[in-house]
């Protein structure tokens, strides 16, 4: 664990990455105290430009509403899909990883079949057909996006338990009369888990780019603060007030940028040895 | 005699952080010409640095830090890349430990022997075509025009190292290395190599270093012999004065380690069975379409042994004969397809899952790899106390029978905090034996538990494991590919071959006198049998 730390922390990529991402969740952490009005309450003059106006430092939106509290509001739900719909992914991906890569055999063609056709439809189509058919709220938004996303995690975990099942010491857990269950989730799984936390961030940063898109066409949840609902507005007005989108479409790619340095920083503190190279 | 190659004063240095500043101290060795030197020593030893620092082909962070390696008037520790290249493969050439490892899998042998050439000489293809037979016919292998053509993986294990040695010595190399080049390879496969090299080195006049751990091999095939320890040479001299009269404690202790071949005096064993193997089988099936071909592999194929209460049951043959299998379906880890395995009267191969798993406890198992068998991510006292736990004995108990154990297997009771990779193999195969014993079985199956250790730690398990089954009463069931070792500690050996049993019986009258031509032959490729005999 100290080794760990230290391998990470030694790194200045990780460590921006890191500083980034902590920023952005003490945005999400003090948008109520900085901005205690409702950001999508009309605020003052439609489309005045960043620092034009000392109350509107990053100016106002084609309705008016106050760009810079849509930013601080709209990193809570960005974080919030990041989280947890790469939770609702990796879970879903262990679990089916994990049943098909130790017991192999027809349990593991079904659940890789079934893997299978989730990947080869494109996740954003199948994420469209999702939203349209239960609808556009948070809750939905967000079940959805893991609902596409867990199929690169599962077949990530099915490979890890594939060359751990048969190594000596899953065979002495089983000689010592150990159940199944047991032997997945409490001998091999913590075994397996490095690469899988790896690849969790490039999940979380897919989910906050999907969510963006799909707000981006007007698909997500209109009555929440989400900086892809202000990239979406600012649309109408691109060629002119550029403002309106680029801010918020700046705010994305940082967070995508914090989320894949942590996660190549602890890809590489994780596996010191790659790194050496 | 004027040496060939020869080591001065040689000095690699480790990375930082590594367990020792120098992996090579202050080496000098010289290799004459015509003659076979033996580097032999532990792992750890420097033996494969010494090889690596002499072709320049050391581990990234490892350097040459003082020293020469003279080779044809030149100073290899210091010449440039360009010479190193020239010289590699043509004047010094190496022949490594696995040959699947060392050869492309995408190409034929013949193009990766005539690469050789292409490399090396301005030769024309057809030139280079007729070199590639004769050197694969000068190794001996059947059929040099189809093994030519042939990918490595359709190769046998010795022919493909035939091949590795028909490519080394492709240019007439003045110095051949050679780094564990038999390890990897059954016994009788392993004689035939070392016959061959020593065939090649006679008419050739090479000069060979060969690195090897193992002495039996050693008095095979060396004409002198030097012995390292901890990156230093602790003795060098003449094979038969190193082999018989050693001076060195630590030479001493080394061959005093070597198990002899001869069988000790029988014990008395008793006539009550407590494992009866009848007509035990198991077959693999791979690939094909709905049963269509695909291929069959009888692993096993009707097995009947029976193992005494109280004695040891060794099991010897190569690769492939189904050793493993055998010891894998008595524990149930592969369930065998036919046949009963009665442990005290129940038969545990018609048992249900769950019911295997609750008599688990009565049939235990250790394993071969000391690295691969134990959690990485479990303290050891936890490896030795989840057994019991989970046949129900509460925590605390649990783990101060671990604390119990540890200390019955020779290790340090207050370890039982730290993690597997913080012990060294030896201890691991200890921690591997502690839990298996934790559930007090009456049959403990070891699946070649000495095979991954060093000579001496070798013999110091090997007693441990003895001394166990006199305290504990433990019947025994013995795998080993490694004859001596079968011979220190068998009551009853079972030879196979091709998933049969081809001959068993007391281990002294088995050893003294086979009487299956397969037996005969595998005793007679034990690698210096006659000094171990002596020994």
């Amino acid at each position: 664990m100290k080794a760990f730390l230290r391998g990470y922390l030694r790194s200045p990529p990780a460590m921006i990455g890191l500083l980034l991402l902590l920023a952005v969740v003490a945005m999400a952490i003090s948008a109520d105290w900085l901005f205690p009005r409702d950001p999508l309450a009309l605020a003052g003059r439609p489309l005045q430009w960043p620092a034009g106006h000392p109350r509107f430092p990053l100016g106002t939106d084609n309705s008016g509403r106050d760009i810079a509290a849509q930013i601080f509001h709209g990193a809570r739900i960005s974080l919030l899909i990041g989280v947890v719909a790469t939770a609702i992914a990796i879970l879903v991906g262990i679990v089916v990883g994990a049943l098909a890569g130790y017991h192999g055999g027809w349990v593991d063609d079904v659940l890789m079949r079934l893997t299978e056709a989730f990947q080869t439809l494109p996740n954003f189509l199948l994420l469209l057909v999702l939203v349209a058919v239960f609808g556009s709220d948070l809750t939905t938004v967000t079940i959805a996006i893991g609902a596409v996303s867990w199929p690169a995690p599962a077949r990530l975990t099915r490979a890890e338990f594939l060359t751990l099942r048969n190594r000596e010491f899953v065979q002495a857990c089983r000689t010592l009369g150990m159940g199944d269950a047991r032997i997945i989730f409490r001998e091999i799984l913590p075994n397996a888990l490095p690469p899988i936390i790896v690849y969790a961030s490039v999940v979380m940063a897919v989910a906050i780019l999907l969510e963006s898109a799909l707000a981006f066409l007007r698909l997500s949840d209109p009555n929440v603060a989400s900086w892809g609902n202000l990239i979406g507005l600012g649309r109408d007005v691109l060629r002119v007030q550029w403002y309106v989108s680029a801010i918020p479409g700046l705010a994305i790619l940082l967070t995508v940028l914090a989320v894949s340095l942590v996660g190549q920083g602890l890809n590489d503190a994780l596996n010191p040895r790659l790194r050496r190279r | 005699m004027s040496a060939v190659l020869a080591i001065q004063g040689l000095t690699v240095a480790l990375p930082q952080g590594a367990d020792r500043p120098h992996a090579l101290d202050q080496v000098s060795l010289d290799l004459n010409a015509g003659e076979i030197l033996c580097v032999v020593g532990e792992s750890g030893s420097g033996k494969s640095m010494t090889a690596g620092a002499v072709m320049r082909l050391l581990p990234p962070g490892v350097a040459i830090t003082g020293g020469a390696v003279i080779f044809e008037g030149q100073d290899l520790a210091t010449a440039d890349e360009a010479t190193m290249r020239r010289l590699r493969g043509a004047r010094i050439a190496m022949v490594f430990q696995e040959p699947m490892t060392a050869l492309n899998p995408l190409r034929s042998i013949g193009d990766q022997i005539g690469e050789m050439f292409r490399i090396h000489t301005d030769l024309l293809k057809a030139e280079i075509e007729a070199r590639v037979l004769s050197l694969l016919a000068e190794v001996h292998i059947p059929d040099p025009r189809q093994a030519a053509r042939a990918y490595p993986h359709e190769l046998s294990g010795g022919q493909r190292q035939r091949a590795m040695i028909a490519m080394a010595l492709a240019l007439d190399p003045k110095v051949l290395i050679a780094d564990e080049p038999t390890t990897a390879l059954d016994v009788t496969t392993q004689a035939q190599i070392l016959h061959l090299i020593k065939d090649l080195q006679r008419r050739k006049g090479t000069a060979v270093l060969f690195i090897t751990h193992d002495f039996g091999v050693v008095a095979e095939i060396a004409d002198r012999v030097a012995v390292m320890q901890h990156g230093l040479v602790v003795e060098e001299g003449p094979a038969s004065q190193v082999l018989n009269a050693p001076r060195h404690a630590y030479t001493q202790s080394l061959i005093a380690a070597v198990p002899p071949l001869t069988a000790r005096a029988p014990r008395a064993i008793s006539a009550e069975p407590i494992l009866v193997m009848q007509d035990v089988r198991k077959t693999y099936r791979t690939g094909g379409f709905l049963g269509r071909g695909g291929r069959v592999t009888h692993a096993v194929r009707g097995v009947t042994l029976m193992l005494p209460k109280g004695a040891t049951l060794g099991i010897v043959g190569e690769s492939g004969s189904g050793k493993s299998t055998l010891a894998r379906c008595l524990v149930r880890l592969v369930p065998p397809d036919g046949g009963s395995v009665a442990l005290d009267g129940l038969d545990l191969a018609s048992l249900t899952r769950r019911q295997m798993r609750r008599e688990a406890h009565r049939i235990q198992m250790v394993f071969q790899d000391p690295y691969g068998s134990l959690n990485p991510r479990r303290r050891a006292g936890e490896l030795v106390a989840q057994g019991p736990m989970i046949h129900g004995t509460p925590r605390v108990e649990a783990m101060r029978r671990a604390k119990a154990l540890f200390e019955l297997v020779g290790l340090d009771p207050a370890s039982t905090e730290r993690f597997p990779h913080e012990f060294s193999g030896g201890q691991r195969q200890r921690i591997g034996l502690a839990r298996a014993l934790a559930l007090e079985p009456e049959v403990l199956v070891a699946d070649e538990p000495v095979s991954a250790l060093d000579v001496s730690v070798q013999a110091q398990v090997l007693r441990l494991l003895a001394e166990l089954r006199e305290r504990l009463g433990l019947s025994l069931v013995f795998i080993t590919h490694d004859l001596r070792v079968a011979a220190q500690v068998c009551d009853l050996v079972a030879v196979m071959k091709d998933g049969e049993v081809v001959e068993h019986g007391p281990i002294a009258r088995v050893f003294e006198a086979p009487e299956h031509p397969y037996t005969q032959a595998l005793l007679a490729s034990v690698p210096g049998r006659d000094f171990a005999r002596k020994n």
